[in-house]
């Protein structure tokens, strides 16, 4: 059991004072970027990012990876008591969570969305722990064609699993790739797309696009709506926690179902919440109680909680062993360890051991220590919610402004924070996804690279992609998903018709 | 911001803005395409050129935009959904024109009085919180960001005559 001697090891390194001190400060700072409006878990990310520059990486990562486990955490709070998913996959927990308010049993829900959290995090993190290794092992004998091959299965599987008009999305995730290649060309030292602004010379980092679309964008969707906060108080006390935790066992296929649904979601790109829905649709289909689903079932806040935090774990999956972020959070993420001079990808597993198995230690930990602090401190998160409206909106402006200033201390990018503030507020609300324009922003490069050296091995020769087995079952399976929305089109419609010729 | 050109509705649809924004993306796309053909998209010597994969994503943003388009205008008479109310905007032009102001500000004069000067003015003119508590309020933040950053991370934000006045 290599895995576990080195598993043990990593403990040693996050089982510092410093570093359970950052995961608890990671943990609280997570959960009320969760609760916040406007300050979702990659937005939050991208602003706390410039504070960890002066840590070493191994106590970064475990800070912002906390902070992504609070965030996680923090989504079901205002599901339950307000109605209002604080972030896009606590949007099924709002169905019997909130229910569950109104009734009086927030306690209950709020236990039973923990600790179900708690638990799909600790299934998708053992998973990773022994899943991990053999995928950058196995990804170590991959060359450029491959690596475009996962890039293009990355990118073409938000077209085939997601919801909207595919062309739009398309639009969006090509728009990302032209923003990457503003600046200089690596490989030709050529000036790309800056028309002659020396501004644009350094082209367009994600970090600001990530403050902007996701930070500002929200603020101005929520002044639209006129956003007053009306919630439900939250008790919890020992009685409430041990009595829910009684009843939870009850529904041990409902979470085995989610773990699965939520594991296997969250390896494939944009994760977290199609898993969500997912696991409380199938949970409502095979459930014995799933007529009664949405009127305040604990089951129903037990499935989408579950799959999400199994999903947004094993979204980092893909993150550290091949390079290629599941979510636009654990995008922020990568690009921290960029900054941090890491480059992720299966050689991190053997020339960063510390780091790596430190990350996979402080997920075990964080997540343990976000299970205490939520469930204690629930109250005071939910205060932080009853703040008006008014007060809130230009803080957060004033800490989007801070943290894209900070990026690389560069005037124009708060600018740049504005105008993709309102970019993000006509694309959300036209269903232009934003996801994968910042994977491909942050990916653009590195895909390109990839793409131009393997079309350099074969002079040209497209049919690199299908070169042997394992490249071209990936290429076929991109085209595959890039074509399915025609696809499962066509599949209907022969459904559709066979009954009336036969 | 696109499409706020029918007062006598109070009102703009989504389609007239969907349509709008895909003539921007496509503009956009154009303009890669441009760029890219410029800087050669072929191959040379040294393999493809610099505009050669840039090309096939400014391509795609303009294929993508003229199928957006068309779909739209196909349902420019049937389609009435509501894209926003002009009392919608004008709530987001409450927050959005001031953060611009402020953002100049940022570049005139530093950050810590402009957050300052911000969170006040916001609170208490869109809030109708007190006089006192807005600019508690602002001072706090601005005071707060200034031994986050400046004094303990030592991570230096923009500053102007202010603070130079404290000797920063």
């Amino acid at each position: 059991m290599e895995e576990l001697n080195a598993l043990f090891h990593g403990f040693t390194v996050a089982l510092t004072p410093f570093n359970l001190m950052l995961m608890f400060v990671g943990i609280i700072l997570g959960v009320i970027i969760g609760v916040l409006p406007g300050l979702g878990g990659a937005n939050g990310v991208a602003i706390l990012l410039p504070l960890t520059f002066a840590m070493p990486p191994a106590s970064a990562i475990i800070m912002l990876s906390c902070i992504y486990w609070g965030a996680l955490f923090g989504g079901a709070i205002t599901s339950v008591l307000f109605n209002i998913p604080g972030e896009p996959w606590s949007v099924a927990t709002t169905f019997d969570g909130y229910p569950m308010a109104q009734q009086g049993r927030a306690g209950e829900a709020l236990t039973g969305a923990f600790t179900s959290s708690f638990i799909g995090a600790l299934v998708a993190v053992v998973m990773f722990t022994f899943l991990a290794p053999l995928v950058a092992d196995f990804a170590l004998k991959f060359g450029p064609p491959e690596f475009f091959a996962v890039y293009l299965l990355t990118f073409c599987s938000f077209v085939g699993t997601g919801k909207g008009n595919p062309f739009k999305i398309i639009a969006s995730m090509m728009l990302g790739f032209a923003m990457a290649a503003v600046g200089v060309d690596i490989v030709t030292g050529q000036l790309r797309l800056t028309f002659g602004f020396t501004e644009l010379l350094s082209g367009f980092h994600f970090l600001v696009a990530v403050i902007g679309l996701f930070g500002i964008g929200e603020i101005l969707l929520s002044m639209e709506e006129g956003l007053s906060f009306t919630g439900h108080g939250a008790k919890i006390n020992p009685t409430i926690v041990l009595q829910t935790w009684a009843k939870l066992p009850r529904f041990w296929a409902t979470s085995i179902r989610s773990c699965i649904i939520g594991c296997w979601m969250g390896i494939i790109p944009g994760g977290a919440t199609p898993a969500s829905f997912m696991s409380y649709g199938v949970a409502r289909k095979v459930s014995r109680d799933g007529a009664k689903f949405g009127s305040g079932q604990l089951e129903g806040v037990v499935a989408p909680e579950t799959a999400a935090h199994a999903a947004g774990t094993s979204a980092l999956l893909p993150m550290i062993t091949l390079g290629i972020p599941g979510s636009p959070t654990a995008a922020v993420l990568l690009g921290g360890l960029m900054i941090w001079g890491l480059q992720p990808g299966p050689l991190l597993f053997v020339e960063q051991k510390d780091f790596v198995w430190g990350l996979i230690a402080s997920m075990y930990l964080g997540n343990l220590a976000g299970l205490i602090v939520v469930l204690t401190m629930v109250p005071l998160f939910a205060a932080i919610l009853r703040v008006p409206f008014p007060i809130i909106a230009p803080v957060i402006v004033v800490i989007c402004a801070i943290g894209a200033y900070t990026v690389k201390n560069n005037m124009l990018d708060v600018w740049m924070m504005v105008v993709f503030g309102a970019v993000g507020y006509v694309f959300k609300k036209l269903d232009y996804p934003l996801a994968p324009m910042v994977l491909a922003l942050v990916l653009g490069d590195a895909a390109e690279s990839a793409f131009r050296q393997a079309v350099l091995m074969s002079q040209g020769d497209l049919a690199v992609f299908w070169s042997n087995w394992l490249v071209g079952s990936m290429t076929t399976l991109a085209l595959v998903l890039l074509f399915w929305p025609l696809i499962s089109q066509g599949l209907a419609r022969m459904r559709a018709t066979r009954p009336s010729t036969a | 911001m696109e499409g706020k050109n029918e007062p006598a509705h109070r009102k703009v649809r989504v389609v007239t803005v969907d349509i709008a924004t895909a003539a921007v993306v496509f503009a956009l796309g154009a303009l890669v395409v441009y760029d890219s053909y410029r800087l050669g998209s072929g191959w040379d010597e040294n393999g493809p050129q610099a505009g050669y994969f840039p090309l096939y994503t400014g391509l795609l943003v303009c294929i993508s935009s003229v199928v957006v388009i068309v779909g739209g205008l196909l349902k420019l008479g049937s389609d009435t959904r509501v894209f926003v109310r002009l009392d919608q905007f004008r709530q987001v032009l409450v927050i959005l024109l001031p953060a611009a102001a402020y953002v100049l500000g940022i570049q005139l004069v530093g950050i810590y009085v402009p957050s300052a000067v911000f969170i006040w003015l916001f609170m208490q003119l869109v809030g109708k919180y007190s006089l006192l508590r807005s600019a508690l309020v602002g001072l706090g933040v601005s005071v707060t960001a200034f031994m986050l950053f400046e004094v303990w991370f030592r991570i230096p934000l923009p500053k102007g005559p202010f603070e130079r006045l404290i000797g920063y």
